[in-house]
């Protein structure tokens, strides 16, 4: 051959990837909006106003629940929505729709589209995160200027479930899988890692399972910042136990998609 | 068997059956011809009592569909177009399972699926889940499940289509046996040498219409010569040569790389084309086949 | 299994064997393979009990339960969330499930080639939905009786309610189900479900909504099925808690006919 074309990196295309999921996403994101959006609204007016006002004749003491509340659903939203789009969507290709097999015909390589749709899944997050900011900020939920940071540790909290979960979809065969991962890891992080109540209130054994879940970190660290109860040191750990979760998963998941795809 | 007089379905404005009329006997293989789109699966559909015939009437085993639906069912197999397996079961599963739906007790289900795995040959797969199965045994599969009910008449909506050899001649012999015990069978193909290997008596239909009946033999005779001659020549058009060779066969054909003569003898008419000073650059003189006919009569033109 | 066979013979809608548990047969025999999905299902109100009567309910303390009868949250909550999880088992089932086998696994297309016909179809999903439910009313139930927050012998009668509420969104859910294109317009449903569930006087009591809007609440069916499983796990029952189950049973079978006939249009065309 004569010619030569510079070679484009693998790794260095999944702008590539991310373009194509943010096509397809054009044509649905009204639904999305719909799961996104109006669910943790809905929850932080059930659970922070009706539920509230039973609270706050009992037991919390200074903020209100509502004030309590909205950041650990902020959190709790980012989880869901993260692993909600690390799932199905992540099996589809694989599997049913056989996306990555026609990405990997093309120039991209394993990395391109792990990165790509990682980072696909992190826009739906900030996209979900940010609105439901909004919201709560506009119905007084959250009222300090430090949401403009908890907007980003939510998206980090999300990220701290799309790598794991993205090396888990990418070892599965079908979808019995995620029923397991839906209700035996998220529900109960969802319900006991502190999004509703401190988990101090959990037995000391839970208590210490919470304190090591990817969940209680983004809460916690959502939550202080809004509250104004954060410390430089606090967050850092909490920054730095959601990123280990993040790359980890990421490391794994390149490994999973490598095996699945080109082993 | 079956008795359809003017029968018709529309959906909407579209008529995909137009008033058709077919007699099926008893212990007979029945084929209905045609090219995607004619109007088959919708026939069939009506006469498996899963689509309420437009107009016309229809009457199954003596017994009329919108009245007697579920008792005609439980006399009919059916394999539909594509397999409808059901794959959350296992192999053995589906039959069981297919079996309850007409009522059938445990016992004698499992005996039968026992039986009709092995008529299948899968018995030693019979434990696995469906998804992994070949296209070849997935049709076996659909085949044997629509016989747990020990039809009287048993519908086969492209009973091969999709398959490789090997496997449409091992499924032609395991129908041969069907009809062999006295099953009727009805099927729709659009394979000539399927329709002319199974079937006793077919019809072809054709935007919803019958256009020709009769027995593969019949209808050679009726609508094709005895012999068919191809004749390429070297050159992009074959149209003019065409024109100097009418007189020679009762009907010349044009295609982009070759001309058929339809004709009684193959080789007399060859020589009467070198006696012209016409050099083609290959000859075959064949017999005529019921694809010959299907052309004939449905067109060569792409229906979809 | 008779009865079954019996209310499939009894809708007034053509073309059925009565076999409809030839159908419950054929799912149970497909639940064999994905076990783990059928037991999952039976921890969700299990989690959300011990989330918010333990956890939260330390925060609350008591709570009225109506005419001023106070109890502690977690027994105010637990027949919430066994109505609720009556709710969103039959929907699920009625709807993901259904839409599955209707659109992808073309499971009909086989059924109906043997004598079993729509109706079978509609008795014989919803029938398997209930028996589902049913499971995971009764371990729900045993726990909250083990946890203590089951007051009354009412209570056990709070297992053929939650079949009821089953009954009553299973027919209904099996009938948005006909309508449906493609797994997006599932978010909508999620629209439909959530705030019910939020909503119903589920977490906390009604008289926490303004007098004004009470009656948008005490017009959903949640809110139906809520109260009556209340009212019997509480064991405060009055010839009131009729209305409830009148209110449900109508819904149930208006929406199987309804149900039955759109499962007909959508499979013998």
């Amino acid at each position: 051959m004569a010619t030569t074309h510079a070679q484009p990196r693998e790794g260095r295309m999944a702008g590539r990837a991310f373009a194509y999921w943010l096509t397809n996403y054009r044509r649905v994101w009204q639904g999305t909006i719909i799961s996104g959006f109006l669910g943790p609204l809905f929850f932080l007016a059930a659970m922070g106003f009706g539920l509230g006002s039973l609270v706050d004749g009992g037991g919390l003491g200074a903020p209100g629940y509502v004030e309590f509340i909205a950041p650990g659903i902020l959190a709790a939203q980012a989880m869901q929505t993260a692993v909600g789009e690390s799932t199905f969507p992540v099996m589809g290709a694989l599997k049913w729709q056989r996306q990555y097999h026609a990405m990997l015909a093309a120039p991209l390589g394993v990395a391109d589209l792990v990165l790509g749709h990682v980072a696909f899944v992190a826009m739906r997050v900030a996209i979900t995160s940010v609105a439901f900011a909004v919201v709560a900020v506009a119905l007084g939920a959250i009222t300090s200027w430090w949401v403009l940071l908890a907007v980003p540790a939510a998206i980090l909290t999300g990220l701290a479930f799309t790598t794991p979960v993205f090396a888990f979809a990418a070892r599965q065969d079908n979808d019995a899988g995620f029923n397991v991962l839906f209700r035996f890891i998220v529900m109960p992080m969802f319900l006991f890692s502190g999004t509703f109540f401190p988990v101090e209130q959990l037995p000391g054994v839970l208590e210490a399972v919470a304190k090591v879940t990817p969940l209680w970190h983004g809460v916690e660290l959502c939550r202080s910042l809004v509250l104004g109860t954060a410390t430089a040191a606090g967050s850092l750990g909490h920054v730095a136990h959601l990123a280990l979760w993040a790359v980890g998963g990421l490391w794994l998941a390149f490994a999973s998609f490598r095996k699945r795809l080109v082993a | 068997m079956i008795s359809a007089h003017r029968l018709t379905k529309r959906f909407g404005g579209f008529t995909a059956v137009d008033s058709i009329d077919v007699e099926v006997r008893r212990g007979e293989a029945f084929g209905f011809l045609g090219p995607n789109g004619a109007g088959k699966s919708s026939t069939m559909r009506m006469i498996g009592c899963v689509s309420p015939p437009s107009d016309g009437s229809l009457r199954i085993l003596g017994l009329d569909p919108a009245r007697d639906g579920p008792a005609i069912r439980a006399r009919l197999g059916v394999v539909p177009q594509r397999d409808t397996l059901d794959e959350e079961l296992t192999v053995r599963e589906n039959i069981l399972v297919y079996g309850r739906y007409f009522g059938l007790s445990r016992a004698h289900v499992r005996a039968k699926a026992d039986e009709l795995l092995e008529f299948a040959q899968l018995t030693d797969r019979a434990d696995s889940v469906v998804e992994p199965l070949s296209g070849g045994m997935k049709r076996r599969l659909t085949i044997a499940r629509s016989l747990v009910n020990d039809p009287e008449l048993l519908l086969l909506d492209e009973p091969t289509t999709g398959l490789d050899p090997q496997a449409r001649h091992v499924l032609w012999d395991r129908l041969f046996r069907l009809k062999r015990s006295g099953v009727t069978l009805v099927l729709t193909t659009h394979y000539m040498d399927e329709a002319e290997q199974l079937c006793d008596r077919l019809v072809v239909m054709d935007g919803g219409r019958i256009v020709a009946e009769g027995s593969p033999r019949e209808l050679i005779a009726l609508h094709a010569t005895r012999e068919v001659l191809e004749l390429r020549f070297a050159a992009d058009d074959h149209a003019p040569y065409a024109a100097k060779l009418t007189d020679l066969a009762q009907r010349v054909e044009v295609l982009p790389d070759r001309l058929l003569l339809y004709t009684d003898d193959g080789d007399a008419t060859a020589a009467a084309v070198q006696r012209r000073g016409l050099a083609p650059l290959s000859v075959l003189a064949r017999r005529s086949t019921l694809e010959d006919v299907f052309l004939h009569l449905t067109g060569r033109t792409l229906v979809d | 299994m008779s009865a079954v066979a019996a209310v499939a013979r009894a809708l007034p809608i053509p073309a059925g064997a009565g076999l409809a548990r030839a159908l419950i047969e054929r799912n149970a025999r497909a639940f064999r393979h994905g076990w783990i999905t059928l037991v999952s299902g039976v921890f969700e109100p299990i989690f959300y009990l011990f989330s918010l009567g333990v956890g939260l309910g330390a925060l609350i303390g008591d709570v009225d339960a109506g005419g001023g009868r106070m109890v502690e949250y977690a027994a105010y909550v637990a027949p919430a969330m066994m109505a609720a999880a009556a709710m969103n088992g039959a929907v699920f089932d009625s709807t993901f499930n259904l839409f599955f086998k209707l659109k992808y696994a073309k499971l009909y297309d086989s059924v109906l080639a043997t004598p079993l016909g729509p109706r079978d179809v509609a008795v014989g999903e919803i029938g398997w939905a209930l028996l589902r439910g049913l499971l995971y009313s009764t371990t729900f139930l045993v726990v909250a009786a083990a946890a203590g927050v089951v007051h009354s012998w009412w209570s056990l009668l709070a297992l053929p309610a939650a079949s009821l509420i089953g009954l009553a969104f299973a027919a209904v859910g099996m009938s948005v189900t006909t309508y449906l294109r493609s797994w997006q317009d599932f978010d909508y449903i999620q629209l439909a479900l959530l705030p019910m569930f939020l909503f119903s006087a589920t977490f906390y009591p009604l008289s926490t909504y303004d007098e004004s809007i009470r009656w948008i609440v005490q017009a959903t069916p949640l809110y139906h099925g809520v109260a009556m499983i209340r009212d019997l796990m509480l064991g405060d029952v009055a010839w009131g808690i009729l209305a409830h189950v009148a209110y449900l049973a109508v819904m149930g079978v208006v929406g199987l006919l309804f149900a039955a006939h759109r499962i007909e249009r959508l499979l013998l065309r």
